[in-house]
């Protein structure tokens, strides 16, 4: 049976009261505290009504005001429905839950989120920079990200 | 110029240069490394296929960097990859040419601007030879990269001291 | 010291010679790993234990450019991250920021862009199964499949006049009506090519030595391959019957009937090399069915009426996804309302595909990770973006 964001939203709620998820209206997505979104994932990868076993897209975001997010992009094989979940942590602490045992496609897609955005995901088991060289230095995505002159001998800008 | 100088009456005797005979030999059976790196490889590829056939230029892939002669540096050049470009390069054996194909490689393309982790021409790790010019260039502007290097290859002098074009 | 091979044999069954673990590098330049791909093989022997990829050898900043750029300047490099499939790479990204402004567009549009789509995705598996067969030994497959390439890259190019990338699906429409007599080269493209398929086929796909390579090699199961992610002729390969096309519909996908092609394990296990190859071939038939069924009703139009004059999509953010020929594209495009999306990333097929490899290789011989690289089917530009 297909549901939709709000009915969701309210199952979850349901099943995690104390949590604080909240729900947003213009996009839809259901924001998830950062220390929860390990059980909330665990809960609908396993539940029978919802049955998300399929991670379509994890993406690091910079949103420019101090914080940064994660955005999580889950489509369920069996029912057909879809979920966007988010995570938003401050950009000085930008530590959150991995989701790697989960689904296993978060595995390259934090290291991703991590090597260009810079969050850290406490619990992932091999938490390196997977695009840029290993010894690059910054988190290219940032919005306030500068580019080195030098890289090894080699001059960068035109 | 041409090859043979003077051809006698007995066709089995000519008169030729040293350098005429070898820079022929030579540049009649450059083999190539396949270095291909992104979308130019493609077209390299389709420039070895049957439609535009590289082979008829005697023109072989070879996989290893010391069994070739030329090195077709085909698409973006990025920082990772910048240093394995100029390690190939060192272990090809002299006389060796870059050809430098698709304008990434030239001059970095079209991440010149904004491109943090991209070497903005390959000619700032290794001597490249000829450019072909283009995104990506059609097979035939790889072939006629390929003539001018021959010509390259032509003038190409072990005793004089202006080796053909600066 | 064993002095017979029986009593070395059996030294090795019971476990009292010592061996050593082999790390052996297949390098970023490397004849069959398709692009710039490093693998680090663990080797105990010949057999490999485990597979470490590195990547990022072609990362080239898409993301940062598309932050930089505008809204239609962004699209010449969506055509350069899966190089080979550039048609439906623009087509995913002209499909989010025309749901994002809420742009529908005429008929005509959307028959020409299923038709080049299908077009390129014909071409995009003329290259697997090419390379493919090149990887295994088989060099005359090549040959045949880009000659047949070359008819369907002439086709684009009297389009829109270019051969490989073409930033031919603009926000809104086209970039250039289709030639007159396209419809007529089209059909003539398909007349010819269907017997090419049944060229590939006699020459390599029931051939037994490329049976004996691949099948039972880099077994997917299906559980696997949803729980990694992957998609495309991986995981149709692997039994699972999933298409977007058909399952979430975009465009006119809808209108079209054709079958969804799926792994069946005929030469060896549901979910092996050959299944998935297989899935590419028989997939090449149902797109010249679809192109086919799309010429028939071929409207007239305009294709420049839906195309607006300023790109700047109202704030929000839209996920959409496409069938590229490697799998499911995604585009997460944020809008903040100016004419520079604020973030926009691109879930690249292959990326996804490619973390599979560590588990389908273990246990397998160096040659069998050749012939399983080939049968994921990557391609850097997407890996790396």
């Amino acid at each position: 049976m297909i549901m939709e964001h709000k009915e969701i939203f309210d199952h979850l709620t349901a099943l995690f009261p104390e949590t604080g998820l909240e729900f947003d209206e213009d996009v839809p997505c259901i924001v998830v505290p950062p220390a929860a979104i390990r059980d909330v994932s665990l809960q609908v990868r396993d539940d029978e009504m919802l049955q998300f076993d399929f991670l379509m897209c994890l993406s690091g975001v910079d949103n420019a005001d101090g914080t940064l997010g994660v955005v999580y992009h889950l489509h369920s094989v069996p029912l057909g429905h879809k979920l966007t979940l988010k995570v938003i942590v401050p950009a000085d602490n930008p530590h959150l839950q991995s989701v790697e045992r989960v689904w296993r496609t978060a595995d390259w897609h934090e290291r991703e989120a991590y090597d260009l955005v810079g969050m850290v995901f406490d619990g992932h088991r091999d938490l390196r920079r997977i695009l840029n060289p290993y010894d690059w230095e910054g988190h290219p995505l940032r919005k306030d990200y500068e580019v080195p002159e030098f890289y090894n001998g080699m001059k960068v800008p035109y | 110029m041409g090859l043979l100088d003077k051809q006698f009456d007995d066709g089995n005797i000519v008169l030729t240069s040293v350098e005429g005979v070898l820079n022929w030999a030579r540049l009649c059976s450059l083999w190539q490394m396949s270095f291909g790196l992104a979308c130019c490889a493609i077209e390299m590829m389709a420039a070895s296929a049957s439609h535009n056939d590289i082979m008829r230029f005697g023109v072989l892939p070879r996989p290893s960097p010391r069994q070739c002669d030329v090195m077709i540096v085909a698409g973006t050049v990025t920082l990772k990859m910048a240093t394995r470009v100029k390690r190939l390069y060192e272990q090809m054996a002299e006389p060796r040419y870059v050809v430098s194909m698709g304008s990434c490689s030239n001059c970095g393309g079209p991440y010149w601007e904004h491109g943090y982790h991209v070497l903005k021409g390959v000619d700032r790790v290794v001597p490249v030879d000829v450019y072909v010019p283009g995104c990506p260039p059609r097979p035939e502007a790889l072939l006629e990269g390929w003539m001018r290097l021959q010509e390259k290859v032509r003038d190409f002098s072990l005793v004089k001291k202006n080796n053909g074009t600066a | 010291m064993s002095e017979t091979l029986e009593a070395l044999q059996e030294d090795i069954a019971a476990g009292r010679l010592q061996t050593d673990e082999l790390v052996l590098n297949m390098g970023p330049q490397h004849p069959s790993t398709h692009g710039v791909l490093r693998l680090e093989l663990v080797l105990d022997g010949e057999a490999v234990v485990k597979v470490i990829p590195h990547l990022g050898y072609l990362h080239r900043c898409f993301e940062k450019h598309a932050e930089a750029m505008t809204y239609p300047q962004v699209i010449p490099y969506t055509d350069r991250m899966d190089y080979l499939a550039a048609m439906n790479n623009n087509h995913g990204y002209a499909l989010a920021v025309e749901r994002l402004m809420g742009i529908e567009v005429p008929e005509r549009v959307e028959y020409i862009r299923i038709i080049m789509a299908e077009l390129q995705r014909i071409a995009s598996h003329l290259v697997a199964i090419g390379t493919f067969g090149m990887d295994i030994g088989a060099f005359t497959p090549f040959l045949y499949c880009f000659r047949d390439r070359e008819y369907i890259l002439d086709i684009f190019e009297r389009t829109c006049g270019a051969r490989l990338l073409y930033n031919y699906m603009w926000v809104g429409g086209l970039s250039h009506d289709v030639h007159d007599g396209f419809e007529k080269d089209v059909a003539e493209f398909i007349r010819k090519f269907r017997p090419t398929i049944k060229e590939v086929n006699d020459l390599l796909n029931y051939n037994k030595i490329f049976i004996e390579r691949t099948a039972n090699v880099g077994v997917l199961p299906p559980d696997v391959a949803i729980s990694y992610g992957c998609s495309g002729p991986m995981l149709r390969g692997s039994g699972v019957d999933f298409d977007l096309r058909r399952d979430d519909p975009y465009s006119i996908y809808d209108r079209f009937d054709w079958e969804v092609c799926v792994g069946k394990g005929d030469a060896g296990t549901v979910g092996d090399c050959w299944d998935r190859h297989m899935v590419r071939v028989w997939e090449m038939e149902q797109s010249c069915n679809i192109i086919e069924q799309a010429l028939e009703s071929f409207p007239e139009g305009d294709i420049t009426e839906a195309i607006p004059k300023r790109i700047r999509p109202p704030k929000g953010e839209i996920y959409t996804r496409v069938e590229n020929p490697r799998g499911e594209l995604g585009y997460y495009v944020i809008s903040d309302g100016s004419q520079n999306p604020f973030r926009v990333k691109a879930r690249g097929p292959s990326f996804v595909n490619l973390s599979v490899i560590d588990e389908i290789s273990r246990g397998h011989l160096i040659a069998d990770i050749v012939a399983i690289l080939g049968s994921v089917d990557i391609v850097l530009g997407e890996v790396d973006r």
